[in-house]
């Protein structure tokens, strides 16, 4: 099995880059859908322990809005698109000029837009990713969630729970600035992904 | 009055709480959150579960709070060290919901349910009852054990707070 633990600057810059491409034509695919610049930070790639892992969204508890998808093919994984809540709604009202409204929760119509944004988006990352790997990767049908981040996120680290008690992903944070809408792309390859990946782009070991 | 002494339990993790004090887990989602109680001796436990069987560990030097099968028989180790005893305990349990609704085409994603069946087995072999769960559907959970009374409080998003 592979040791996370020594992957050296080499492997991570190139896991980087893969998260800075993915996350590149997604942020443009949701510039096109919101007609604003959208931002993007220079991605992280790190091994966290699970525990930590919640926290970059602001912890276990934090109530989030989250699209998740399996990635399947040649590198299965998981993604998952985190927007916090006030972010969420203010898009919504971009995107569709639904009402904001007061109340807590999201209605049918929400989450389902939601999920095509997520839809979009996740499929601009992994086609993108295809393209530069040579490997094939396609998104299942998206699923949308209103929960504590700490419940979501776990979901996408059953794979590496059989291996260790930490996991390797890929966050790129994005914001559309004026609006100050956030949200979060998480990649978290399958363990035995990141060969695959590596051999695609011709990374051989250090 | 002081304010209650809360032990925290994180992901793949267990431990236990004496004399009045609280101990909590966040943030459940297929996770169970298994907490075992002996009123007697005051002493309450929790192990926050991600799998249902070691069996599937594929690292040599696992992590015994991570599986059902496991985390059970180490968490009424620690309990019996700290003073309490088997036949007084009894088991409430919460979380194993699944979170995401595909056409199941993958086993993974009925973690949840296989998680709280592998605890209700892992109890059963030592006959610990089980009081009370609040399992399954679709929504997070954080739990929270008072060792003082054994009331187990459950918050999520949707449904506020609830005891059982």
């Amino acid at each position: 099995m592979n040791d996370f633990n020594g992957l050296g600057p080499y492997k991570l810059d190139v896991l980087k880059e893969v998260g800075n491409i993915g996350a590149g034509n997604a942020a443009t695919a949701l510039s096109r859908l919101l007609d604003k610049p959208v931002d993007m930070a220079v991605p992280k790639v790190s091994l966290l322990p699970f525990e930590e892992i919640a926290e970059i969204v602001g912890g276990a508890e934090q109530t989030v809005i989250a699209v998740f998808l399996r990635v399947e093919g040649e590198a299965p994984g998981n993604m998952f698109f985190i927007i916090e809540e006030p972010s969420a709604k203010r898009m919504m009202h971009r995107l569709l000029s639904l009402e904001i409204r007061e109340q807590e929760g999201y209605s049918e119509m929400e989450l389902s837009a939601l999920c095509e944004i997520g839809n979009i988006l996740a499929g601009s990352y992994l086609s993108s990713l295809a393209d530069f790997t040579g490997l094939s990767m396609m998104p299942t049908v998206p699923s949308a969630a209103l929960d504590m981040a700490g419940a979501i996120l776990s979901y996408g680290l059953l794979q590496f729970g059989e291996m260790g008690d930490s996991a390797l992903l890929i966050e790129t944070a994005f914001l559309e600035g004026r609006d100050m809408l956030e949200g979060h792309f998480f990649l978290i390859p399958d363990p035995g992904s990141f060969n695959k990946i590596f051999l695609a782009l011709g990374v051989t070991s250090e | 009055m002081m304010e209650q002494q809360t032990v925290k339990v994180g992901m793949a993790d267990l431990n236990i709480a004496l004399n009045g004090a609280l101990i909590r887990t966040s943030g459940l989602g297929s996770c169970v959150g298994v907490t075992l109680y002996d009123s007697v001796a005051g002493i309450a436990g929790m192990a926050h579960v991600m799998l249902p069987s070691s069996e599937i560990a594929r690292e040599s030097n696992f992590n015994v709070a991570k599986y059902a099968d496991t985390a059970i028989p180490a968490l009424i180790q620690a309990m019996e060290n700290a003073g309490a005893s088997i036949p007084r305990m009894v088991a409430k349990m919460a979380g194993g919901a699944q979170m995401f609704a595909f056409a199941s085409q993958n086993d993974s994603m009925r973690i949840g349910p296989r998680n709280v069946e592998s605890c209700k087995l892992a109890l059963g072999q030592v006959s610990i009852p089980i009081r009370a769960e609040d399992t399954g559907a679709n929504f997070g959970r954080t739990i929270e054990i008072d060792s003082a009374t054994g009331k187990l409080t459950i918050r999520s998003v949707q449904f506020g707070i609830k005891e059982i």
